[in-house]
C-alpha cells in the first residue's frame, strides 16, 4: 500500500499562497471533516434509533441510515482529504459494494423476524405476508 | 486539536456506546443482530474519519474487505434463527 501512501502525500503544496489567505488545501480539510462530522451524527441518529424504537423492523429502518449515506458521506471526504484519483477510484467500488449488500442483510433480517412474530403485528396497516404465513405455498393443503 | 475533532471523537464514541448497550440488551437475537450490523458500520465510519483526519490511506483496504464480508455476518444468523426464539 506504499503506493496509495505516496500518491496520499503528494498533496499539492502552493508555496506563493501559503500565509497570505486561507489556501485549497486547507479549506477541503474542513470541508471533509465537515463531511465526516455528518456521517458521525447519522451514526448516532442511528444508535438513537435502536435504543428508542420498539420491535425490530423499526429498529431497522433506523439502523440502515448510516450503512448508506454516512458511508457515502465518509468516502466522499476520505477522497476530499487526499485529493488523488486512485484513492477516489479506491473509494467507489467500497460504496458501491456497501450499497448493493446492505439491503441483503436488512431485507434477511426483517423477513425472519415477520417469521418469528417479533413485530407488533397492530402497527401494521397492510400485512400482504398474511395468506402465504397461513398456508404456506407447496405444503400439500 | 481542532474543535471540529473532538466533536467528532465524542459523538462517534457515544453512537459505539448506545449500539453496545443495544447489543447487550436487546430482547430477541434479531435486535442484536441489527445493532451489530450498526456497530460494524460504525466501525468503517471510524476508520474512514481515522483516514480523514491522520491523512493515511493505509486503512482503504480494511474498508474494502469489511463492506464486502460484514454482510454475510447478519443474513447467516438471520437465516438460521431458530423459529421458537419469539418472546410472546
Amino acid at each position: 500500500m506504499s503506493f496509495f501512501a505516496q500518491l496520499g502525500v503528494l498533496a499539492p503544496t502552493s508555496a506563493l499562497t501559503e500565509g497570505v489567505a486561507p489556501d485549497g488545501n486547507a479549506i477541503a480539510d474542513t470541508v471533509a471533516l465537515v463531511l465526516v462530522l455528518i456521517g458521525a451524527l447519522l451514526c448516532l441518529t442511528a444508535s438513537i434509533g435502536l435504543l428508542r424504537f420498539r420491535d425490530v423492523p423499526t429498529r431497522l429502518h433506523a439502523a440502515t441510515k448510516p450503512q448508506v449515506l454516512g458511508l457515502l458521506l465518509i468516502c466522499i471526504a476520505i477522497a476530499l482529504a487526499m485529493r488523488a484519483w486512485p484513492v477516489a477510484a479506491f473509494v467507489a467500488p467500497i460504496f458501491l459494494i456497501q450499497l448493493a449488500t446492505a439491503p441483503l442483510s436488512a431485507h434477511m433480517v426483517g423477513r425472519a423476524a415477520y417469521r418469528n412474530g417479533t413485530l407488533d403485528e397492530g402497527a401494521l396497516y397492510v400485512d400482504e405476508l398474511r395468506e402465504s404465513r397461513e398456508t404456506p405455498p407447496a405444503a400439500g393443503g | 486539536m481542532n474543535p471540529l475533532i473532538v466533536i467528532i471523537l465524542i459523538v462517534f464514541a457515544v453512537a459505539a456506546l448506545l449500539a453496545l448497550i443495544r447489543i447487550v440488551i436487546g430482547p430477541s437475537i434479531l435486535d442484536r443482530v441489527v445493532a451489530s450490523d450498526v456497530l460494524l458500520t460504525e466501525i468503517m465510519c471510524i476508520l474512514g474519519a481515522d483516514m480523514v483526519i491522520n491523512h493515511h490511506t493505509r486503512s482503504l483496504p480494511v474498508l474494502l474487505i469489511i463492506a464486502a464480508v460484514g454482510v454475510f455476518g447478519s443474513i447467516s444468523v438471520a437465516r438460521f434463527v431458530a423459529r421458537r426464539d419469539n418472546p410472546r
